[in-house]
This record gives structure tokens, sequence and C-alpha cells, in this order.
């Protein structure tokens, strides 16, 4: 039997365990964190667990997932029994990557940091906040902090460990840096990550992202990565989220871009229950250049929700999005995609697109770009599109002899393919079609070459 | 090779195919011809398998199986090819791709080992220089952005790859200059085989001048209404369809 209070409402029942455990939380942080927290805290509590209400979250309302949870919350750092490389194999084979684990939303103390060049910082946040506080203190927060977002606040006022990186001026890491965050449990859990990058002037990073599932327990996970790219800077941000279908999965990527910068976001979502990618850009350093763009496979009952926001805050910047869906039997989608040119963003070009595919009458796909400009002499455009498979094609193919599962899975790879060709790590690229393919196929419902076989 | 007894067939609900009779045997090459809206195309679709239309009555035997119970792709490994009028542009299919599964399909399906890339590659070399199609071709998705010529280049190419027992042409010749029609008239007298049949579905004479039939069949209202030898042909560019809606007596 356990012991159960009963809260008017979610955001009271969260409300209270913050007071019940901010002590613990704050333990061993910097005094400019737990203001931080505190702030955020506040932002939630007037803000609430995002309801149909809420404009950014129309087609994603939170409110029965958090009135139902009461999850265990992973304040402390899960112990380990197994050796990590057994329990999970990526399966993205012979892919050379620095390998950077997370558990429950706590860095792997065990990942090997030592062959970065002189000058490069990447360790734990929770250590970062420790040893190199005026570093941390003046990035963190600065951008998802202000957002506005209930799930950023939330992932504020409960943020404890993640990654920190630091690229110093000029330096080039080749080898992509692979980020594997992990839910593992014997029991129901609510994790919270969080992350924060800094690329400096003309240094370049590429950042992989991949989130997993390795238990059948229910997951929420609040995961937020501020990246701040200096003059000149370039970061290629890819993410492969596999998760299981009891996994309500949020994640933030709050950038701030200074003059010439580029980034390049790829975000691959094969498998989740309920999956919300948050993305805003700031380019704020003129000439800036970001493109966005994402593949999203659903099936059965899971949802995903798209939110991008880029500003353009000065002249010639450009922004591309390019989004695919591809839902299947009950399963929903949401992208919005918000384009702000602020005044005096001369020369701006942004771009925008959503193509989405329905393969079932049950399917449904909301889309909703949101174009702002304040200013003139600007190229913008943006486009939604939401059709079935083409069945003349698909006759076209079955007539060569190819029967008709194989043909409709050869037209969703066909339209899902002109995503994956903007990953610019060759190996990455194959590797991600193939998983595409066999997610298509319906292949990964296992995840991965994960031993633990909890399907779900 | 190929029966067709009393077929009929509709798209929504209005009937084109009125009772059709025809039987092919292998070595023989059909033309039929035919006024537009006499259900040419339609034939050819649905022996094809197009689900678009409706079979109401009648039975189509193929190397003695019931060509009207399988699917289109069963059809297809059973050595039956449509050639399109109109082919369809395929984006983000790329040829390769789409050649090695439809010929391994087929291979699997007659309990052959599949093609490996190395034999693949060298079997598509050597139809490519048999029916003259561009080599750049098959580096991009299908049909993707081939001028009209291509496309029937690259039905005859398909054909050759696939190797069918029979190939029925749906209208080849519509939106090919005098070069591109003598090419692809080529390609399928070089493919063809004497355990092999030709149907030719074509509205004018032009193409029989390079693929010459054996018999010529009048479509027309939906019924085969002459039959004859190739000498027909030339009746007809003479006199026109006229001449046979006057034979009915309209």
């Amino acid at each position: 039997m356990t012991e159960t209070t009963t809260f008017e409402s979610a955001e009271q029942r969260i409300s209270q365990l913050f007071l019940e455990r901010v002590t613990l939380l704050n333990e061993e942080a910097p005094e400019f964190l737990r203001n931080n927290r505190e702030q955020a805290m506040t932002l939630f509590r007037q803000l609430g667990i995002p309801s149909r209400k809420v404009e950014n979250y129309k087609y994603t309302d939170l409110t029965k997932l958090f009135a139902l949870e009461n999850y265990n919350r992973a304040f402390r750092p899960t112990s380990f029994d197994f050796d990590m490389q057994e329990v999970f194999t990526c399966d993205v084979p012979e892919f050379d990557t620095h390998i950077l684990f997370h558990v429950n939303g706590w860095y792997f103390e065990q990942n090997k940091t030592d062959l970065f060049p002189k000058g490069t910082i990447i360790k734990s946040l929770k250590r970062a906040l420790k040893e190199n506080t005026v570093l941390v203190e003046k990035y963190y927060g600065k951008l998802a902090d202000g957002a506005n977002d209930p799930m950023a606040s939330l992932n504020g006022a409960f943020a404890q460990d993640g990654v920190f990186i630091y690229i110093p001026d000029h330096v080039v890491i080749e080898k992509p840096i692979q980020i594997i965050n992990l839910l593992r449990s014997e029991e129901d859990l609510y994790v919270t990550q969080r992350n924060l990058v800094v690329v400096g002037k003309n240094a370049q990073i590429k950042l992989m992202f991949c989130d997993h599932t390795l238990a059948v327990h229910s997951y929420i996970a609040n995961y937020l990565t501020e990246l701040f790219l200096g003059e000149d800077a370039v970061a290629d941000v890819y993410g492969i989220q596999n998760q299981h279908n009891g996994t309500a999965y949020f994640n933030g990527l709050f950038v701030h871009q200074d003059r010439n910068s580029q980034l390049i976001t790829n975000t691959i979502s094969l498998h989740g229950g309920i999956t919300r990618n948050h993305l805003q850009v700031d380019l704020q350093g003129e000439h800036a250049n970001a493109s966005l763009f994402g593949l999203t496979l659903t099936d059965k009952d899971q949802h995903s929700d798209i939110f991008t926001s880029i500003v353009h805050g000065q002249p010639g910047c450009h922004s591309n999005q390019i989004y695919k869906n591809v839902l299947d039997d009950n399963s929903t989608g949401v992208f919005t995609g918000r384009i702000h040119v602020m005044p005096g963003a001369k020369k701006t070009e942004a771009y925008q697109r959503n193509n989405s595919v329905l393969m079932t009458k049950a399917s449904k796909m909301n889309t909703k770009p949101q174009l702002v400009i304040d200013n003139d002499d600007v190229k913008c455009s943006h486009g939604a599109t939401v059709g079935q498979i083409n069945e003349e094609a698909l006759f076209y193919l079955q007539t060569r002899g190819i029967n008709e599962k194989e043909a409709r899975l050869m037209l969703m790879f066909a339209f899902a393919h002109e995503v994956l060709t903007n990953i610019r790590v060759e190996q990455l690229r194959q590797s991600i079609d193939r998983l595409v393919n066999k997610r298509l196929r319906g292949e990964v419902s296992r995840c991965h070459d994960c031993k633990l076989e909890c399907i779900r | 090779m190929l029966i067709i007894k009393d077929l009929h067939a509709s798209v929504e609900g209005k009937e084109i195919l009125r009772g059709i009779n025809l039987t092919i045997n292998a070595g023989e090459v059909h033309a039929i011809m035919g006024p537009n809206g006499s259900g040419k195309s339609t034939l050819a679709n649905v022996l094809a398998g197009n689900t678009n239309y409706e079979v109401t009555k009648g039975e189509v035997t193929f190397n003695g199986k019931d060509l009207l119970s399988m699917t289109a792709d069963v059809r297809a490994k059973e050595g039956l090819f449509l050639s399109f009028q109109y082919p369809v542009e395929i984006p983000g299919v790329s040829m390769i791709n789409f050649l090695k599964t439809a010929v391994n399909e087929s291979r699997k399906y007659h309990q052959l080992k599949e093609l490996s890339a190395g034999d693949f590659l060298k079997v598509m070399r050597e139809k490519k220089e048999m029916v003259q199609i561009d080599s750049q071709l098959t580096n991009r998705s299908v049909n993707e952005g081939f001028s009209g010529g291509e496309k029937k280049k690259n039905e005859i190419f398909q054909m050759a790859m696939l190797e069918p027992k029979l190939a029925i042409l749906d209208e080849t010749d519509s939106g090919l200059d005098i070069d591109a029609l003598r090419i692809v008239a080529n390609g399928v007298n070089l493919l063809k085989r004497p355990e092999n049949a030709t149907i030719v579905v074509t509205h004018y004479q032009r193409l029989l001048d390079y693929i010459v039939p054996d018999f010529v069949h009048v479509l027309y209202k939906g019924q085969i209404v002459k039959s004859a030898g190739k000498e027909l042909v030339l009746e007809l560019e003479e006199k026109g369809y006229d001449w046979i809606k006057k034979e009915l007596g309209e």
C-alpha cells in the first residue's frame, strides 16, 4: 500500500513536490542556479500544465497525462550493476563517435572524455556548475527560461544534471559526439535532463542525440538543450528518437546564433508514445544560417508534435525548414512553424515546408504555419500538404511485379528520403536510411539490439 | 497463351467493355485499334489488374491460369507486362532500386536465386544497350523529369529487364517523334521470341509500320467488331473508322 495525498490539480502536486525537494535539487548548486530554479517554478505555476487553451499546445493536451501520473522522480543518479556497452548496442554500427551516456537524465560518470582537444570541456552539468561556475552562469537559462513555455520552465525548476559541452574558439571536433540518453528503471519514472552546449567562434561540432527506453515502465522525459553558436561556428545536431509507447517525451532545443554561424538540425522520430520537439532558434548575428529538418513516423495511438520558432533578429539571415510526417493507424501529428522577422532584419530569407502522408482514414495531421513579418525586403515562404500515397504510382510499381506492401513501403520511403539527404555525415545518413526503412517495415519494435526485450 | 471470353468491365458504374473475345497464341503480335473511347486502354488496364476497373462478367486465362483472380503484381510475375500510355513519375524511388526489386521479386516467385548487385548491374548494362536508353536515366528517380520519349523508352527498357511472356503496349507511339518511335519499335522487335506474344494498342497505323502485326482487331464501343490480318491496317488508314461504323449500320 502506498500513501496517497489528493491534490486539487497536477500543478499543485508538482508545486508541493518542488517545495519538498528543493533542498535536494539545490544540493551543491551555485546561487544563480537556485534563483533560476525559483524563477522557473514561479513561471510554471503561472503557466500551468498545457491544455488545449494554450495556443502552442492546442493539439497536444497534456492535462490528462499529468493528472494520471504520479511517477517517481529521478532525483538521484541511478546506480549501475551492469555494463553499459553490454546492455546497449547502438544500431548505427561501426560508426566512429565520442559516446556520452546518460541514464535517467544523469550524466554517466564513466564516460570517456580524455580524447578531446585542449581547452574543450565535456563533463556533467552538475560538475560544471561546481567547477566552471562562472562560465556556466554566463549561458545557463539565457535562452530557455525566457521562452514562456511550460515544459521549459518545468525543466528549469527540476534540472539537476545533463551534459555541459564547451568548445573553445577555432576548435573543430571532427568526430560526432553521440549523446545516448537511456531510460531504465524498476518503476514508472519522471526524468529531467538539462544540457548546455557552447560552441566558440569559428569552432565546429557535430552532436547526435539518441533517445531510448530500456525498460517497460512508463516514462515522462523532459529534456532541454541550450546551444550557443559563436561567430562563424558550425553545429550539426541530429536526433534519433526511439522510445516505447509508454513514453511521453519533451525535447527542447534552444539555439542562439551569432554572425555567420551555421546550424543544421535533423530530428528523426522513429517511435514514441507522446513526442514533442520544441525548437527555437534566435538568429542574432548577420548572415547566420539555420536549416531545420525532421522526419516523424507514427503508428498505433502515437502522437507527435513539432513546434519550431525562428527569430530573424538581424539582416541577411537565412532559415529553411522541411518537416515530414508519415502517419499510420490512429496516430496524430502536429506541426507548428513560427517565423518572426524582426524590424530591421533586411534581406531575410525564410522558408518552411511541412508535408504529411496519411496512411489511414483514422490518422490525423494538424499543420499550422505562423509567419510574422515586421519588415520589407524579405523572402519568406511556407507550404503544407497533407495527402495519401499516390495510387497511380502504387499501381505502376505493382505492374512491375512488386507486391502492394513492398510498393507502399517504397513510396513511403521515397517520401521520407528527402529529409534524410540533408544529413551531412555519410555513415550516419546511410544508417538512418536503414533505420527508417526498418521502421517503415515495422521492424523497430524492439529498441535496436538491446538485450532487454521490452516490447511495448 | 491468353484467352479472353466475354469480358465485361466498367468504371464508376459505366460499362466500357461489353463482351470481348480474343485468343492470343505464343509468337503472335496482335494490334488492337479503334477510335478514341472505344475501350482500348480499359482493356489493357483490366488485363494488367488495375482495380479502378471492375470486371462484371467473363473470364481470362493466361497460360492456363485464371488471370482475373491474380493481383497486379502476381500477373506481372506470371509474365504479363503493361507499357503505360502515361508512365508515372515516382520521385525518390531510384530506377536502380525499383528495377532490382522488381527483377528479384519475380525471381523469388519463380524460386530462382536473387541476382547479386554485380550481376544485376551487368544485366542492366546489356539491356540498356539493347534498347538504346540513355545511361544517365537509370541514375535518376523513376520517370522523374523524363521527356515523353524517355518515358516510353524507359517502358521498353523495363520490359527488356523483366522479359515478359505477354507484353501489352498501350499507345506506346503517343507523344513520340519518328526517331524515338523507331528506337522503341526496334526494342520491341529485338525482344520478340517465338514463345512470347505482344498486344499493340494503338490509335494510328504509324507504329504498325515498325511492329508488324499478325492480327488486327478493331475495338468499337467495347466490342471487337472486326478482326483480320495486317492488311486491315492499310484499309483503316485509307477509309478511317467511319467505314467500320458504316459497316455496323450506324
